[in-house]
């Protein structure tokens, strides 16, 4: 349901960079990590909501899930994690700390040109 | 098509309020909590008792969110503690804007220790900081054993894990709580989480999280 509020910052960052470059995005792009529980379906609504009636309007929007990592304790490397399987990809281990989770951020708007 | 690289935080509005609140409780030398877990945890009742219990080690402030009244504010009061309620009006969670009109209402400089008592809800309050030196989480065994596994972003994220009404494992019903897997599931998330099994009711393993609350002021 906090996408609601993601979905209304999300619309303001967007229409704040239309602004500025004068010109309507057509798509953008935003990237996320796992543990800030952003399910795509439920953004991509709230972002039409919000926008109804403004130059985002009809704005495709895309959400990349960025992998979740952690640092290894055994063998002192990095790994991307699976929750249901938490182990080392490299050595198997299973003591690790998990890295902090990528911020929500948007990362590419594609404008209409004239 | 004119492709543009933006690379803008999306909650910077939020994060910027949760940094001058990190600031203005640095500023008056304030431990601040914030305390997260689905409706009816006992939440209110936990923290209650601890202003009580711990009247002379801590001076405790507490900002209250609720969708709607101002009942956990007036439950906190009768303890003598400040208290500020935040209604929200629908909103799944607190925001750091909300917290930061609600740190301007507590006597600060009387404080030592500002506990924030989130929205009941296992999920969108752990995507907003409010400038929180550390986040807590609280299951209470009618819960099930599953939550860590089946929600894990705030388990991942809370320093401590108070897991409430134990004294309810002796009724019938209930004695399927598995604590040694809801320990097992917050510790893989979280090697860091320190874990207190407790009743707020009976008092049972309440001292354990006094300690562990005192020594954050201390330190």
């Amino acid at each position: 349901m906090h996408e609601t509020m993601i979905a209304q910052s999300l619309f303001e960052a967007i229409t704040a960079e239309a602004n500025r470059h004068r010109a309507r995005p057509v798509s953008a792009r935003v990237s996320c990590g796992q543990l800030n529980s952003v399910n795509e379906d439920v953004l991509v609504f709230a972002f039409a909501a919000v926008s109804r009636g403004s130059v985002c309007e009809g704005l495709t929007l895309e959400v990349v899930q960025k992998p979740l990592e952690a640092h290894c304790t055994d063998c002192d490397r990095d790994f991307r994690v699976d929750l249901d399987q938490p182990r080392c990809s490299y050595c198997g281990g299973r003591h690790f700390t998990l890295l902090p989770d990528p911020p929500l951020v948007l990362e590419e708007i594609e404008f209409e040109t004239e | 098509m004119d492709k543009q690289t933006v690379g803008k935080r999306i909650l910077s509005a939020n994060e910027q309020f949760a940094q001058a609140n990190a600031e203005l409780l640095a500023a008056h030398h304030l431990v601040c909590l914030n305390m997260i877990s689905s409706p009816g945890s006992g939440k209110t009742t936990l923290l209650a008792r601890t202003i009580t219990d711990m009247r002379d080690r801590l001076r405790i402030g507490v900002i209250e969110g609720d969708l709607r009244t101002d009942l956990d504010a007036q439950r906190i009061r009768a303890t003598q503690a400040p208290a500020v309620q935040i209604e929200t009006k629908g909103s799944c969670h607190l925001s750091a804007e909300q917290v930061h009109g609600a740190l301007g209402q507590l006597p600060l400089a009387d404080l030592n220790m500002v506990i924030i008592e989130n929205v009941g809800n296992l999920v969108c309050p752990a995507s907003f900081a409010l400038g929180e030196s550390a986040k807590i989480v609280v299951l209470s065994v009618a819960e099930g054993d599953d939550k860590p596994a089946k929600y894990p972003s705030i388990f991942a994220r809370s320093a401590a894990l108070l897991i409430n009404k134990i004294d309810l494992l002796a009724a019938e019903g209930l004695a399927d709580f598995d604590t040694d897997r809801v320990r097992a599931d917050a510790s893989r998330l979280n090697r860091s989480i320190e874990i207190f099994p407790l009743s707020a009711r009976t008092g049972q393993g309440m001292e354990n999280w006094y300690d562990w609350l005192a020594a954050r002021v201390r330190s």
